[in-house]
């Protein structure tokens, strides 16, 4: 009984470990081969860099041929407005459903929830007319704006959840001292930091790394992402192994900083999503 | 009779205009477009003649059938490889053996990296010209099996579907983890006294008890494939190559509506195509919301 719980341990390990290097070995390889020279990448993949093979080739070729700080910019100025446009305008819709009884209560909720299973962009010809017309297309607004679209359905169904478990005493106690409702949403904000910090990182990584609208709504050399830029240079430098392998390196970097950042919030809020 | 309370209004105001404004207007606008085409007097109604156009056609259909299997073929491969690994993944972390959370920090990994980026590593290792698979396959004594797998027609839709899978299997893996570890320890260990097998215990008490999160994963793997884009463009390009073999809906709706090459955009056709794969994710959501989680009933522990 005891040896057969060993051999069960062991073969756990043993299939854990077997999958997390098929996870982890691609990417390891990609980042490794970038410090080397051209010589190197070709002769031996597998290899780690020496100090005679150590080289930045690739890098100097990425910023020397594209505007990559630039590109960083403008994905860190659409994710964080963005970011903050959800949370906010969410945590206020979502403090409503919560905490009223109204006529259309259960309509406006169903009416949000449309959002979490129809694909945004589904609706990509409409979005680009609409864009069109408001002259917005190369702009960055476009994206922030659909963005901020794109993530409230998700954001109010998770905030009211938790918004209805903040006691009510605590919201009386402070009406009955004279609060306006305003105040008190305000007050109920820090009671619900778990479940933004959860909205937060579920909303975060699909802004950054979504190809699809910046490539139709703001392929202009001045409003492209990092990603939309990372893609174009590949595309373009697809025989610098060097030069590829560097834009590579530095377009994993950001998600798996913000990962290691967020990953608690980050899971708990993948299973509150799906799960409620 | 209370008053009217400004305060709701003010509280619902920017979440619901943004929301009607930058999603469900333009989805309405885009189903209206695709109910119209334009002729030399402008804009008219046609009713559903541009999805008519669509299915028989040869010159849209020819296309439309071939994306439409294709996406099949790359939703089938998940349902088989992607969310059974997924599966035996979580059900081996729920053992809560040491480093558990770091092995699921570990294979979560590629899923929190853009796709387009995936796609290029895959690219990459993928590629004759680096010779990465055929030394890794040489070392086991399959040199044979190489080959240029995005590159040949018969085999760049599986590599595609195989290598979405390797990205995307983090999610069915986090959510039945997360079933799977709220399941009360006392039932397996009251099933282990009895002499119970880990295997027995898998299909009698703990798959029973998360099959609400099968039905989750399953509607959430229908929806994400075929609204899936992304990998496709960023590996084969728009074309989907070689010769439109890994063509699905998503790279089909982009080079109908925006065009590309010699391919003039059609706001209307591509309007159609968008209507058509709503309809069909709208009936997988509804047959998941009526036809599974209906009958499910619901367990409190």
């Amino acid at each position: 009984m005891m040896k057969s719980r060993f051999w069960q341990t062991v073969g756990t390990h043993a299939a854990l470990l077997a999958y997390s290097a098929l996870a982890l070995l691609p990417v390891l390889l990609i980042i490794l081969n970038s410090f080397k020279d051209r010589m190197t990448i070709f002769s031996d993949p597998f290899a780690l860099p020496t100090g005679d093979t150590f080289s930045l080739d690739g890098y100097k070729t990425l910023t020397s041929t594209a505007h990559f700080e630039l590109f960083f910019l403008n994905s860190f100025v659409v994710t964080a407005s963005s970011l903050a446009l959800i949370l906010l305008v969410s945590s206020m819709a979502a403090f409503a459903l919560a905490e009223y009884k109204f006529k259309f209560n259960l309509l406006s909720s169903l009416y949000l929830s449309i959002g979490i299973m129809v694909p945004i962009r589904l609706g990509t010809v409409g979005i680009l007319r609409l864009m069109v017309s408001f002259h917005l297309v190369n702009n960055l607004w476009s994206l922030i704006l659909v963005y901020t679209a794109q993530g409230i359905p998700l954001a109010v169904f998770i905030l009211t959840v938790f918004m209805r478990q903040v006691p009510k005493d605590l919201k009386d106690a402070a009406r009955i001292d004279g609060a306006s409702e305003y105040r008190i949403y305000w007050l109920t904000l820090p009671l619900v930091r778990p479940a933004l910090g959860s909205v937060l990182a579920i909303s975060m990584l699909p802004i950054w790394n979504d190809l699809w609208f910046p490539l139709i709504l703001a392929p202009g050399e001045a409003t492209k992402t990092l990603i939309l830029g990372a893609q174009a240079f590949m595309g373009e430098f697809v025989n610098d192994y060097g030069a590829v392998l560097a834009a590579l390196t530095l377009a994993i970097l950001p998600p798996v900083l913000l990962y290691l950042i967020f990953s608690r919030q980050l899971i708990r809020g993948i299973t509150a999503g799906a799960v409620k | 009779m209370r008053r009217f309370r400004t305060h709701i209004l003010v509280f619902l105001a920017p979440a619901v205009i943004i929301y009607t404004a930058f999603m469900i207007y333009p989805l309405c606008d885009s189903l209206w477009l695709s109910l119209n085409n334009k002729t030399a007097f402008g804009q008219i109604f046609v009713g559903i003649e541009n999805y008519l156009t669509l299915f028989r056609l040869d010159k849209w259909a020819n296309p439309f059938w071939n994306a439409l299997r294709n996406n099949t073929i790359f939703f089938v491969i998940h349902m088989v490889a992607q969310n059974p690994i997924g599966l035996l993944l979580a059900a081996l972390l729920a053992r809560r053996v040491r480093g558990s959370s770091i092995y699921r920090t570990i294979i979560f990994t590629p899923t929190i990296l853009s796709v387009v980026i995936v796609g290029f590593i895959w690219k990459l290792i993928l590629n004759p010209a680096w010779g990465i698979s055929r030394s890794l396959l040489a070392s086991i004594g399959l040199a044979g099996l190489d080959n240029p797998w995005l590159g040949l027609e018969s085999t760049a839709l599986v590599t595609l579907s195989l290598i979405s899978v390797w990205q995307n299997i983090g999610i069915p893996m986090m959510l039945f983890l997360a079933a799977l570890v709220r399941i009360p320890e006392d039932l397996m260990e009251a099933a282990r006294v009895d002499g119970a097998s880990p295997w027995t215990i898998f299909w009698r008490i703990q798959f029973p008890l998360i099959l609400p999160t099968v039905g989750v994963v399953a509607v959430l793997t229908f929806v994400g494939n075929f609204n899936a884009f992304e990998l496709i463009y960023a590996t084969q390009g728009a074309l989907a190559g070689p010769n439109f073999a890994s063509d699905i809906l998503g790279t089909f709706f982009f080079r109908t509506f925006f065009g590309y090459q010699l391919q003039p955009a059609d706001p209307y056709m591509g309007a159609t195509v968008a209507g058509v794969m709503l309809l069909i994710i709208l009936t997988g959501v509804l047959i998941y919301l009526f036809g599974w989680q209906r009958r499910l009933q619901h367990i409190q522990y």
